[in-house]
């Protein structure tokens, strides 16, 4: 019996001590008319060599391509001392840490990690994570409401990733808060500051600001950041971490720095394995961190005046508060922070600053080479990190095509979730890429247009 | 130590980043980083040696047996792991087109197909990353079940008192006023509180069956009927699942909608308190409203539904499809096991369960419910002992933790779930643990009531903790 350790001897005792006849008998509380063992759609068992070819003729089948696509998960290079270290027993099978005593490295890891986000997003303090990128923008959200009191409306600029849009909108709608959008500017690919005038009279909870944006544009943070503030309302961050090795920290944006920062975790060494799981961040500024949802680690001692680790600020947490807590949230992703976390530590200021320069530079190099073929164009002229959105003159679907048979994935087409951009590929390129990838894509890109 | 300690300026590892610094960029200064972040400078052998001497200050699976209730802690296959690692598995975006996937979404299809036949259920989604994110869209769910049929005045989710604290948390999330309803001296939820409860106002009734007492609700289809004579819908949390897998489906209890734990009763790994999966499944009533994206099959070809093909879909609720390698790892264990192997899940879990509580109850603990059967669990109540001995179920937790053992499930009694993969012998000296703990109470109390004593750190303060918030470390101390 797969997993069940139980011999016939160990069966017949454990029954004698319970004074059961059988197994069966310790169902016998479940009504007859609803007992239902009959199990027709699942597959009988197969043995761990059997199963291991299935999955090896399906990742194969999957194959290996060159991949150029971001929009939100992005490929990097992962040390292979994270996964190792992860996929230890102790962390990979580990509970909650709820039982601080027996959790002291699970907790110790999780108040290295806050250390970490706090710092790289310049905020006062970072809880143990969330979800994803976009269930993380839905509690900061919530956050901002619940902190602003006299607001229920948020501020969403279009160039917010579009599916983090359509996350926030369903879960802060049974709260019946309204989710107002921004638009962006065409020839920029910003927050249209000129549009936001039109809300300078309206009150918001909050105003959300990405960067980069989705379309891989650099935002004008500061300015957006003090028209929030000069408005009583929040100013949420949307950031990509491996850009904050670069770029100007959350906390350090206009005068008072944003309120709350939030991303996606993922480009942290977390593999892009088709979606997840990933891992949302979030960190606040002081005053805010009774608001925050998730899990939270603090440093206290024990009896005994020893440094030790515990989850901390329970009280908001719904275990303790049932229906009156800041979120109904209790998973956190764990193990996905422990990866994260080993993933900063091995790269160090310096090496994460390296990922995402090398990145940077890749991207503007490939944008530049694309620029040159006849029917190409930059959809915009803000500066970027590491994508870029460039408009072809040919359908770009069937030049995703032509290069997906060539084992390169292009990009993503634009025009799904913004009609208005026709045939316009969002491209990405981290330091994964080599010169050669770049002269690849360029290659095959030429071709692409010209046949 | 903590790892910043452990840094010195200027310490690299060359091999994992980049070699060079490109000057190439076209940033603003305005929008440049002027200091760098607080990242350690460690190098690869200082920074392995630091996370692993970590490992070894937790409790896991791996190395300890978890007695703890409604957490289903099972072991966790390797095979599940190292499978859902294949190199192409990792390397696949989720934005890459579905051709270059369908070895994948083959997987997800199959899981979906299995689970809706476990759970007796008509569709499934596989997006949800939590029990508690399941338990958000199974009410939303039932929410955009009454809105269409303009049934607006519905404004209550009826909880037992003993249910998990996120189904209150979430019925508050989605708006929901909570009626909590109290359960009768067997175990079982107050008929007559259910009856007095519900009416117009009445959106649904959650509830967790069996129960996080560790029953089964013997009149679960006589609430069913209770509830939707009222209009209202009924939510299963999967939570415990695995006492029943195969024997009892929730579709068949009359349930509308259900989330399922993966990491629970699929046996995907707890990880430190994530990353859970917890898929939802839903009777033919809720279909339209299932949130996408859901993996279709048509003509040989996988492919994901979306927005277009599911109009009422309450939508979305990650950036892509939620976690898809925990995924992976449920459809390799239902593969391992097959369709025998459900069926003895719930067996073995409810043997393991029923055998630990007559060997206690036979120590002299009292048994919360002792006319009932045990579920996969069931409660230990320490109100005699405490009363008497001023030792908690708490302080007998933390004393189990000496023995190696991790603590159950502790509220004012013990919780104790013993998952099926755990051998007779572990149980037998578990067994004995409680017995060398049951004689401390009795000879020297303050033993039990100051534990742990063996652990790396006594007693942790929490109340510190919480007085003095330390949640970031500051290299100026």
């Amino acid at each position: 019996m797969p997993f069940i350790p139980h011999t016939e001897d160990d069966v017949a005792e454990m029954l004698a001590s319970i004074g059961a006849a059988s197994i069966d008998e310790l169902f016998d509380e479940i009504p007859a008319e609803l007992k239902n063992g009959k199990l027709t759609r699942v597959p009988t068992g197969m043995s761990e060599m059997e199963i291991a070819r299935l999955m090896y003729e399906r990742a194969q089948q999957d194959g290996f391509y060159l991949n150029f696509i971001g929009a939100g998960a992005y490929e990097h290079h992962i040390p292979a001392a994270v996964w190792q270290i992860t996929t230890r027993g102790e962390f990979y099978s580990s509970y909650t840490p709820y039982q601080a005593e027996a959790s002291q490295g699970t907790l110790q890891l999780l108040y290295e990690y806050q250390t970490m986000m706090a710092s790289l997003t310049g905020m006062d303090v970072s809880n143990a994570s969330l979800y994803d990128g976009a269930s993380a923008l839905a509690e900061a959200a919530l956050m901002a409401v619940r902190q602003h009191k006299s607001s229920r409306r948020i501020l969403i600029p279009q160039t917010v990733h579009p599916v983090y849009r359509k996350v926030v909108r369903t879960i802060v709608k049974n709260q019946k808060i309204e989710v107002v959008e921004v638009p962006y500017d065409p020839a920029t690919g910003q927050v249209a500051a000129d549009k936001l005038e039109q809300f300078a009279r309206e009150e918001f909870a909050a105003l959300v600001i990405p960067q980069p944006n989705f379309f891989g544009v650099l935002e004008q943070v500061d300015m957006l950041t003090d028209w929030a503030h000069d408005k009583q309302s929040l100013a949420i961050a949307v950031v990509n971490p491996t850009a904050l090795a670069m770029l100007k920290p959350p906390g350090e944006w206009g005068h008072q720095g944003a309120d709350i920062a939030v991303g996606e975790g993922q480009p942290l060494g977390i593999p892009l394995s088709s979606g997840g799981p990933y891992f949302g961040f979030m960190a606040c500024k002081q005053e805010l961190v009774r608001q925050m949802p998730g899990r939270i680690i603090g440093r206290t001692t024990d009896l005994e005046g020893k440094e030790g680790f515990a989850l901390t600020l329970q009280a908001r947490e719904q275990h303790i508060r049932r229906s009156k807590a800041t979120s109904n949230i209790c998973t956190n992703q764990g193990l996905m922070v422990t990866a994260a976390t080993i993933y900063m530590a091995l790269l160090g200021p310096e090496g994460l600053y390296r990922v995402a320069a090398q990145s940077h530079a890749n991207t503007l190099t490939l944008a530049e080479r694309l620029e040159n073929l006849s029917g190409v164009k930059r959809a915009f002229q803000g500066p970027f990190f590491h994508e870029v959105a460039l408009q072809l003159s040919v359908p770009a679907d069937k030049v995703l095509n032509k290069l997906k048979a060539q084992g390169v994935l292009g990009g993503v087409l634009l025009e799904q979730d913004y009609p208005e951009l026709k045939n316009t590929l969002l491209i990405c390129a981290t330091e994964t890429k080599t010169t050669a990838d770049l002269d690849k894509y360029t290659e095959m890109l030429q071709q692409a247009l010209t046949t | 130590m903590l790892i910043f300690e452990h840094s010195r300026k200027n310490r690299r590892n060359y091999s994992q980043a980049p070699a060079t610094r490109p000057a190439k960029s076209n940033i603003p200064d305005n929008l440049k980083r002027k200091s760098a972040p607080l990242l350690p400078e460690v190098s690869e052998m200082d920074t392995v040696r630091h996370y692993t001497r970590l490992s070894q200050k937790n409790f896991s699976i791996d190395t300890e047996f978890y007695p703890l209730g409604s957490c289903t802690m099972k072991y966790n296959p390797r095979a599940c792991n190292s499978l859902a690692m294949l190199p192409q598995f990792l390397a696949h975006h989720p934005l890459a087109p579905e051709d270059t996937g369908q070895g994948f979404l083959a997987c997800m299809y199959e899981l979906q197909e299995i689970l809706k036949d476990v759970t007796g259920m008509s569709a499934v989604s596989l997006t949800s990353m939590a029990g508690a994110q399941g338990e958000l869209i199974g009410i939303t769910m039932i929410r955009a079940y009454h809105d269409a049929r303009g049934d607006t005045e519905r404004t209550e989710i009826i909880i037992p008192d003993a249910a998990h604290g996120t189904n209150p948390a979430t019925a508050t999330m989605c708006g929901y006023k909570v009626i909590e309803i109290p359960t009768n001296r067997e175990g079982d939820v107050d008929m007559d509180a259910l009856k007095a409860a519900v009416g117009p106002k009445t959106a649904g009734l959650m509830l967790t069956n069996p129960s996080t007492l560790g029953v089964f609700e013997k009149k679960v289809a006589e609430m069913s009927q209770i509830v939707h004579e009222a209009g209202g819908l009924l939510y299963y949390d999967g939570a415990n699942l695995n006492a029943v897998l195969g024997k009892v489906k929730p579709g068949d209890m009359g349930f509308d909608v259900i989330h399922m734990n993966l990491h629970k009763t699929f046996s995907t790994p707890h990880g430190g308190g994530g990353p859970g999966a917890a898929p939802v499944g839903v009777a033919d009533c809720l279909l339209p409203y299932l949130p996408i994206p859901i993996v279709a099959h048509e003509q040989g070809v996988y492919r994901w539904l979306t927005e277009k093909d599911r109009p009422q879909s309450i939508g979305r609720l990650s950036a892509h499809m939620g976690n898809a390698g925990v995924l992976l790892r449920a459809y390799i264990y239902v593969r391992l096991l097959g369709a025998e192997g459900m069926f003895r899940i719930a067996e073995y879990a409810t043997l393991n369960a029923n055998y630990l509580m007559a060997e206690l109850r036979k120590l002299g603990f009292e048994i919360a419910y002792p006319t009932r059967r045990a579920s996969h669990e069931f409660i230990v109540t320490m109100k005699e002992i405490k009363d008497r001995t001023g030792v908690t179920a708490m302080h007998l937790a933390k004393r189990l933790l000496d023995k190696g053992f991790h603590a159950p499930t502790v509220y004012l009694c013990l919780l104790i779930e013993p998952a099926e993969t755990e051998s007779k012998e572990t149980l037998d000296r578990f067994v004995a643990a409680m017995k060398e703990i049951l004689d401390e109470i009795e000879t020297q109390p303050e033993t039990v009531k100051t534990a742990p004593h063996a652990m790396p750190l006594k007693k942790i303060d929490d109340v510190k903790a919480a007085r003095e918030l330390d949640l970031v470390w500051n290299p100026a101390g």
